[in-house]
């Protein structure tokens, strides 16, 4: 039988014995290539950590994304090379641990009033009167047209600078789920805004 | 008011009214989609809504960046 080629090897994965055995194998190094290229691009965020820990980190962010991908494999289409579509998966766990990591001392305050301070944020002296209320509609928008964990996700995510990541597991939820609070609560807030006699704002 | 004119807090609090996607069809579609960049596709026509979604939450946008430049990576090396 002729030798599987560079992008067939993960066929194997689906096989029994020592061929998966040696496909897991390449599996698991193309993972930790990808785990420590994104833990030691993100260092900065960790400067505590030595190069040994640093690369403790990888190697457990591979170790989590080879069973990801192992129980994915199916999700699998072919749409990308396997490698890209491995990657992925293992830049994830990087980064989610990277910013865990960094943030595991830091408090993070559930009930923030951080917005109520926001004009720090906006216009200076030297913008016009429009600034100011556009800026005063949005203040308002987050006190009165959000419920309470929309305007939690939104001000620690945007004001706060919370990784979504680090309020998910604060929270006991995931990115998906926070995300999607804090989509809508952007969307309340521009409703809110545009009810305030502001045109719609587009990028 | 357009964007551009905006405080970029402002920009992060109200976001876009692009349509996007969220983060878990974000992670299933990154690698065609940074491939599709790569190769100088259309990227945005045949994933619609991603861009949006990277532009809104950071989380993915870094992830986006990390998987570019480790494919650019292997493909010079």
């Amino acid at each position: 039988m002729a030798a599987l080629g560079l992008e067939e090897w993960h066929l194997d994965l689906h096989a029994d014995g020592a061929r998966r055995d040696e496909a897991v194998a390449q599996l698991h190094g193309l993972l930790v290539r990808a785990a420590r290229f994104e833990v030691f691009r993100r260092r900065g965020s960790l400067p505590q950590l030595s190069a040994v820990e640093l690369d403790e980190l990888a190697q457990d962010a591979a170790d989590d994304a080879a069973v990801s991908v192992l129980r994915r494999l199916h999700d699998f289409r072919g749409e990308s090379s396997f490698r890209t579509w491995a990657y992925k998966f293992a830049l994830l766990e990087a980064a989610v641990k990277v910013r865990r990591r960094a943030w595991r001392d830091r408090e993070v305050t559930l009930e923030p009033e951080h917005w109520e301070s926001l004009a720090h944020a906006g216009p200076g002296p030297d913008d016009d009167a429009e600034s100011a209320a556009l800026l005063e509609a949005v203040r308002d928008g987050i006190r009165t047209a959000l419920t309470p964990r929309q305007r939690q996700v939104l001000v620690l995510v945007v004001l706060e600078g919370v990784p979504i990541d680090v309020l998910a597991e604060r929270l006991d939820s995931n990115r998906n789920a926070l995300y999607k609070l804090l989509h809508d609560a952007r969307r309340r807030l521009r409703a809110h805004v545009v009810a305030a006699g502001f045109p719609e704002v587009n990028e | 008011m357009t964007g551009r004119d905006l405080d970029p807090t402002l920009k992060r609090l109200l976001g876009s009214n692009e349509p996007e996607i969220g983060c878990d069809e974000c992670f299933a579609q990154l690698d065609r989609y940074v491939e599709l960049e790569l190769a100088g596709g259309p990227a945005d026509a045949l994933v619609p809504g991603l861009r949006a979604h990277l532009v809104g939450c950071p989380a993915c946008a870094e992830e986006h960046e990390s998987l570019r430049a480790l494919l650019e990576l292997d493909s010079v090396s």
